[in-house]
């Protein structure tokens, strides 16, 4: 095999970059939604296709992460909306607002915590971790909300719904938060010696041993810091629903997953960008707002978004294929 | 700029015992792996062990890195006792140990496969607080050892599953040596290699040994054995039958002995050692 002495030119490292699929996807919905309506481009419409991706787009977060670590996360929508039950009733209870929220993250990141220890140190498949975590944490939030729903009413729960006016377009305090920890969780995914562990744990999880990662604990503070934005997704969530409600967000976990592979992260793990999942989010929340707009049923969007995830691991499974 | 990455050590004299082993004895059930084993390993030598499958030269290798406790024996690091508990306790005391299953990280690159486990961070605040690694720093340094290992590599970012399969054993070699501050362990380091690419990482093996670290190199190979090898310890029914050197001996006096048709001379090497 003729190796060159450089990796390639800027224009093929551009190409070969896993966001730039997504993006050009991101480009082309933009693209052919603001030819069909007059009204998607406009700053308002803009800005309310950001604020619907904002609890996904949080809790793909997590779900980038533990997905790079060839793990997988099916209850994180459930964590999320055990995390708005908890903070609402408590609040409708009279407790103090800013404990009621620390103690929702705190339950949030305690189930991140758990699914860390069952992956870590009982080997168990994160998929079936999860997925009992999911009934169960299901069963918490109905056990907790007793069949009813809790109005958001405070001001700190509501918080991350306020906006403000750059000109015309409207910021919430929501968006700040998510694009906040997108630019953390970068840092620490590609700046910091635990982000290269992660990878190399889901790239080559008996090779990361053998070099002397602890696999275990970047595993479990993988699995916990999940858990802990799947509290700050509950808190963003509470930002933009009137109620906490036990049926909200039942779509969420799937959704995360969908963001994160549409977004050329590999479900096998050991590959990705969290950026890419940052557009992943964004082509499901334009894809919506323009069908709408455009005035086609938005059940086309689950058809497309469908082809989109499978094109998407197809894609990452050919070139999988051609490593080797 | 060479720094604290690659420690060099001070070298022991060339011919200096660096690690013995006596009379390791590891029992699995009824089945005895090592009988009183012994090994000795110098400054600056590659030492094959040889042996048949279930002479002993796995069992004896996982001791020496740490990954078995023996149940009899002692190890010896430069003249002292010690006793590993994990690999971890063995790499802490300078000796790395190359796994057989290529253990790279294939999509990261070759730097960051190099400094995995032990990267680099920025000095000042930047580091300490922010945590932040000095990507450029080990950039420049893993492409500073591999040239000094005459090592032939494409770009140091280049993804690792871009090499071939003889650069990526290199790459899981090397980092074997940059950190190393004693011996070296290679468990059938050409195992899976056509004939040039085993000839890139036979050469190597040699860089590394005229640096002058110590290097055990377990290999079915005999022809590579011989070619690389100073030394050729023989393993036979869980302990030394033969020390042999390539000089003094033919490849099938090596085989004889291995499989038991001619007598080993435990105890009488016959260079002198």
């Amino acid at each position: 095999m003729p190796v060159s002495k450089r990796t390639g030119s800027s224009l093929g490292r551009l190409i070969t970059t896993p966001t730039f699929g997504p993006l050009i996807v991101l480009i082309v919905f933009c693209a052919v939604f603001s030819f069909a309506t007059k009204t998607f481009l406009a700053a308002g419409n803009l800005s309310l296709v950001v604020q619907q991706s904002v609890i996904v787009g949080t809790l793909a977060i997590g779900q980038t992460v533990i997905i790079l670590t060839a793990g997988i996360d099916l209850a994180n929508g459930g964590i999320a909306v055990l995390g708005t039950i908890l903070a609402g009733r408590l609040v409708a209870e009279q407790q103090n607002p800013v404990l009621s929220l620390l103690f929702a993250l705190f339950i949030c990141t305690t189930f991140g915590f758990t699914a860390g220890l069952l992956v870590s140190r009982l080997m168990l498949p994160p998929f079936i971790v999860t997925l009992g975590l999911l009934g169960i944490v299901t069963a918490i939030t109905r056990l907790v909300a007793q069949g009813g729903a809790f109005p958001v009413t405070d001001d700190l729960l509501s918080w991350p719904g306020n906006a403000f006016a750059v000109g015309d377009t409207s910021i919430t305090y929501g968006m700040i938060v998510m694009f906040g920890l997108y630019v953390l969780i970068w840092y620490l995914l590609t700046q910091t010696a635990w982000g290269r562990h992660v990878y190399a744990i889901g790239n080559n999880r008996e090779a990361a041993r053998l070099v002397g990662i602890p696999v275990q604990a970047r595993l479990l503070s993988v699995y916990t810091f999940a858990g802990l934005l799947y509290g700050i997704g509950a808190w963003l969530a509470l930002g933009r629903i009137p109620n906490a409600d036990p049926n909200a967000l039942q779509s969420a976990n799937l959704d995360s997953i969908t963001a994160v592979v549409i977004g050329g992260t590999s479900l096998f793990g050991g590959r990705g960008s969290l950026w890419g999942t940052l557009i992943g989010t964004l082509i499901v929340s334009v894809l919506r707002n323009g069908l709408t707009l455009t005035g086609i049923d938005p059940l086309w969007q689950d058809l497309i978004t469908g082809i989109l995830v499978i094109s998407a691991v197809a894609l990452d499974q050919i070139s999988r294929r051609k490593q080797r | 700029m060479t720094t604290e990455v690659s420690p060099k050590v001070t070298v022991p004299p060339k011919g200096t015992v660096v690690l013995e082993a006596r009379g390791i004895t590891k029992r699995y059930g009824q089945v005895t792996a090592l009988d009183h084993a012994d090994l000795e390993l110098k400054a600056g030598e590659v030492l094959a062990v040889v042996g048949d499958n279930g002479a002993g030269k796995s069992t004896l290798i996982k001791v020496l890195c740490g990954a078995v406790v023996p149940d009899e024996g002692q190890v010896l690091l430069d003249g002292q006792p010690v006793h590993f508990r994990s690999p971890l306790d063995a790499r802490k005391l300078g000796i790395e140990t190359v796994y057989q299953d290529l253990a790279v990280a294939p999509a990261l690159d070759i730097a960051t496969n190099l400094f995995l486990g032990r990267e680099l961070r920025h000095k000042g605040p930047l580091g300490t607080w922010f945590r932040l690694l000095d990507k450029n720093r080990m950039r420049r340094e893993a492409q500073h050892e591999m040239d000094q290992l005459k090592f032939h590599l494409p770009a140091i970012d280049s993804a690792v599953e871009k090499l071939s399969g003889g650069q990526r054993q290199g790459v899981a070699v090397a980092r074997a040596a940059i950190f190393a501050r004693r011996l070296v362990i290679l468990d059938e380091p050409t195992a899976a290699l056509g004939v040039r690419e085993s000839g890139q990482v036979l050469n190597l093996i040699r860089t590394i040994r005229d640096r002058g670290l110590a290097v055990i190199l377990i290999s079915h190979d005999m022809p590579h054995v011989f070619e690389v090898a100073d030394r050729i310890q023989i393993m036979r029914l869980g302990r030394r039958a033969a020390v042999a050197t390539p000089q003094k001996h033919t490849m099938s006096e090596v085989v004889a002995i291995m499989t038991g048709a001619a007598r080993g001379d435990e105890g009488g090497e016959r260079n002198g050692g």
